[in-house]
């Protein structure tokens, strides 16, 4: 570890860019506007599944005011037999999902969309567009999509030399599973549920793009990354990413759900066409019919342990919802659910099963909150069966230091066994309960990720800092960045001034997500930092003409190593700037790297709920949410990750799903009925931070974001079994459900 | 259809613009007044993220016409820090780490801000339920809810 007296680090300090979030300055994409500006809009499909037979957009032109519609014929081709990868996303999916090319796959699925003066002209030319639909059989949920003859999605997909809407496995496999199961005196088997959900940002997609006559593109837009935006605009339009320049609004949410494009490579290709600059700006129903959700599944999950509480196999199977496209997360449900535990023998399949609904999206840690729910339920049933306390059960399974994982690695030093030992001896855990009250617990597990990052440190002319890093800045990432920076430099944060570049300006960084930003850019931010401590002593050295390495850095100054390196004033970081032009030149350095060592996140949960057994609405009462957080660089905003996370889940456990009618088109596309969680509905979430420092980082950080998520479902559940006796195996856990599913007596009980 | 001529007050401003008669206040302070601190989260009314005062009583922007702003008092995020100042529950906010993307902050401040003009001393349920009506998915609501409650009573402390 580099830091020493932690003078910033672990401080709750003043976020860069928060004076102008709470005084409305900051710039999000839809706040922004250029001269000339007209406004884009998206035709969209009607029907869950169509083939389009001809579009005829000739009324559209010649609607006065419009100045360009675009087609699928516009957005360059990815043919369906090469795969052609993007990160990992595959541009045969999205340059489909972006505009539906032969047929419209989901209600909502985009088929032209028009660029004109004011919004009302583009959506009068929509209405305009006559497209020429053969309307086809559709199918909404999964078990009617793998039906030997259901409608299929994509015919040049096979599963078992058959044409299949069933378009990817996985498998993880450990030990023997037969064999495991034989060992077992206790073993449990349920099946489960759960519905999609969206993400849920407050903001919708928006952008805002400018095509020069040179083909010099300017995109301001509300990504979880401009490097992404770059990359799939050029890949769907044409244009060389070096004439690309996407500049990273504010973003206002994302979750995952913002790590493709939608609107981009259209408004691209209308401003291309119009000459003129094009906003476009989704509405919240499009949101939610067009965009996202995370995958619905359908899980069964079985597990065996012998008497002493010993799990010896564990088998899960994971039926996800792709949507559209191919491409849900099996990989998090089958590789994330087992791995909190040691267990000698699993054998965890998934399966991507697509049909007629919007593409899935990432949704924070994908996948690994589906897989969770089910084995952290499992694991409940099976602690009482063998009447042994859940956080003993699974402490005494829990993987740690040198266990092999199913899903392939040896863990190095992780802070599982921390993460339930802490929630055993909270206050939380032995507090009483009363009446139709129960407490549940649940474990989870992220891969967390590393990957591409690119920081520029730079000493301005006055002896301050401007740090530019390239990842977008989705819940406070700057101010651990200044805390690091100001910390390595010993000077006050307030110096240091964050700012996410643009492609053209900063090194390529991959997008926010898998918990990578502040893992990764502390990485690349503390290596510049360092370039530029050494420029520093090697300008002081000059000047006193003494040796570099009889110079040390230290509260902001170079001062002489040692008495025998001789006797000097300090020269503190502005003394040096001010010298800079005469002594060498500007001070910077930037760095680019493939950070590689970002280990898995563990967390467990306590939660308490109370059901009101009479309209059967199960309240969350208390929370408490643990985490191995590696080292928590700015509290305040890992508290606020934990927080977020924990009230997504209690929204996905107890009320968010999508509502589909008959027609195969979603019935509440709106925050009034697709109900996420309001201030009123929760308690305060209170968070254990547990620090076991990740050795192979600089700080010690693991990525925190996504963790939380994981175990909230199966801890909701398990609390509501404990409350009134009865186990709910599908989600949402809303009233309606809660309600037909106690049984009369617990009723009658309560009377 | 011709434009409407509409003359009000925006955070103490005396000024006019034109809007359609159909145009939302909230696509007037965007679009018009260039005043994009209110947000457009659902434009219909269920997360809060446009909030402003219409004459002190909190509304949704998104909700109003532009054309009913003729002769009243509006105020924005824009105009709750007086003088380069922050008001206190901006302070409080950015102290508490009470947002992280910030798309939902200057409805919730603006309607805590109402609140606390209406309830100095508002307990913990109070503010919850004030709150329902704007939507926030980063936080989970608790450091929102404790700065609230602090930045109250420190106000009411400063009174004493």
């Amino acid at each position: 570890m580099n830091v020493v007296n932690n003078k910033w680090i672990g401080q709750r300090t003043i976020r860069p860019d928060g004076v102008d979030k709470v005084t409305g300055r900051a710039a999000f994409a839809a706040d922004t506007a250029m001269p000339g500006m007209i406004w884009g809009k998206v035709l969209r499909s009607p029907h869950p599944h169509a083939r389009i037979r001809s579009i005829d957009t000739s009324k559209a032109e010649a609607l006065p005011g419009v100045k360009a519609v675009v087609t699928s014929r516009d957005v360059v081709d990815f043919p369906l037999d090469k795969s052609v990868m993007l990160g990992i996303q595959d541009m045969r999916w999205m340059c489909r999902n972006v505009m539906a090319r032969d047929k419209a796959l989901f209600p909502g699925h985009p088929v032209a969309a028009v660029a004109a003066t004011t919004e009302a002209i583009a959506a009068k030319a929509c209405e305009l567009i006559e497209v020429d639909y053969e309307v086809l059989p559709f199918s909404i949920e999964i078990e009617d999509a793998i039906e030997p003859d259901a409608p299929i999605l994509h015919e040049f997909n096979t599963f078992q030399g058959k044409p299949s809407n069933i378009v990817g496995t996985l498998e993880h496999k450990k030990g023997d599973i037969e064999d495991g199961f034989k060992q077992a005196d206790v073993i449990i088997e349920r099946s489960f549920t759960t519905r999609p959900v969206h993400q849920g940002y407050i903001e919708p997609h928006a952008c805002l793009i400018s095509v020069a006559a040179d083909g010099k593109t300017t995109i301001w837009s509300s990504s979880q990354g401009q490097f992404m935006v770059r990359a799939m605009t050029a890949y769907l339009t044409g244009i060389p990413q070096s004439d690309i320049r996407a500049i990273p609004a504010e973003i206002g949410g994302g979750f995952g759900g913002k790590t493709i494009v939608y609107l981009e490579p259209l408004a691209t290709l209308l401003a291309k066409k119009s000459g003129r600059p094009v906003k476009m700006v989704m509405t919240r129903e499009e949101v939610m019919r067009a965009t996202g959700p995370t995958s619905g599944s359908k899980s069964t999950v079985k597990i065996g342990a012998k008497k002493d509480g010993t799990i010896v196999a564990a088998q899960g199977t994971f039926y996800l919802q792709a949507g559209a496209l191919p491409g849900s997360p099996i990989r998090g449900a089958a590789g994330c659910s087992f791995a909190p535990y040691d267990i000698a023998n699993v054998l965890s399949v998934g399966y991507d099963v697509c049909s007629n609904r919007s593409k899935v999206a990432a949704y924070r840690a994908p996948g690994a909150p589906i897989g969770a729910y089910a084995v952290e339920c499992v694991l409940d049933e099976l602690a009482e069966a063998l009447k042994m306390d859940p956080l003993e059960f699974r402490l005494k399974n829990a993987a740690k230091q040198g266990t092999k994982a199913a899903h392939g690695p040896v863990f190095p030093r992780i802070g599982y066994i921390e993460t339930l030992e802490a929630a055993k001896n909270s206050a939380h855990y032995s507090a009483p309960l009363r009446r139709l009250q129960g407490r549940g617990v649940a474990s989870g597990f992220w891969f967390n990720a590393g990957g591409e990052s690119s920081a520029q440190v730079n000493i301005t002319e006055d002896g301050n800092v401007v740090v530019t890093t390239g990842h977008p800045d989705i819940g406070g990432s700057r101010a651990g960045i200044a805390n690091i920076c100001a910390e390595l430099l010993g000077i006050d944060y307030r110096r240091v001034s964050v700012i996410i570049g643009d492609t053209q300006t900063v090194g390529f960084s991959n997008l926010t997500g898998g918990s990578r930003v502040l893992f990764a850019s502390a990485m690349v931010v503390t290596q510049a930092t360092e370039k530029v401590i050494n420029t520093l002593r090697e300008r002081a050295a000059k000047i006193w003409e003494i040796d570099p390495e009889a110079v040390k850095w230290e509260n902001g100054a170079a001062h002489p190593a040692s008495p025998n390196a001789g006797q000097f004033e300090p020269l503190t970081l502005e003394d040096l700037a001010d010298k800079a032009p005469m002594q060498g030149g500007p001070i910077g350095a930037g760095v680019q790297l493939n950070t590689q060592g970002a280990e898995g996140g563990f967390g467990t949960h306590i939660c308490d709920v109370e059901v009101d057994i009479e309209l059967g609405i199960a309240r969350v009462i208390r929370y408490t949410a643990v985490q191995d957080v590696g080292r928590a660089v700015h509290p305040g905003y890992v508290e606020g990750q934990l927080q977020g996370g924990v009230a997504q889940g209690i929204g996905w456990a107890l009320n968010e799903e999508y509502i589909y009618r008959s027609d195969g088109k979603v019935d509440n596309p709106g925050f009034l009925d697709y109900r996420m969680p309001v201030c009123s509905d929760l308690p305060m979430i209170d968070t254990i931070l547990v620090e076991v420092p990740n050795p192979k980082h600089p700080q010690g950080v693991k990525g925190v974001g996504e963790v939380p998520l994981v175990p909230v479902m199966a801890a909701v559940a398990n609390a509501i079994y404990r409350a009134v006796g009865k186990r709910f195996y599908a989600l949402p856990m809303s009233p309606p459900k809660v309600l037909a599913g106690l049984e009369p007596p617990v009723q009658q009980a309560a009377e | 259809m011709a434009k409407l001529h509409v003359t009000t007050t925006v955070n103490g401003e005396p000024l006019e613009f034109l809007c359609e008669p159909y145009e939302t206040m909230l696509d007037a302070l965007r679009n018009q007044l260039a005043l994009t601190g209110s947000k457009e989260g659902c434009a219909s009314g269920d997360c809060g993220a446009c909030s402003i005062t219409l004459d002190d009583r909190l509304v949704c922007s998104c909700l109003m016409l532009a054309a009913e702003a003729e002769g009243h008092e509006i105020r924005t995020i824009e105009g709750m820090a007086r003088g380069g100042r922050l008001h206190p529950l901006q302070e409080k906010f950015l102290e508490q780490a009470a947002l992280q993307c910030g798309i939902c902050t200057s409805g919730m401040l603006v309607a805590s801000e109402a609140l606390l003009r209406k309830n100095p001393n508002p307990s913990e349920e109070e503010v919850r339920f004030w709150l329902a009506g704007n939507l926030c998915r980063c936080t989970g609501y608790d450091k929102i809810v404790r700065a609230v409650l602090e930045t109250a009573e420190e106000i009411r402390e400063a009174a004493q």
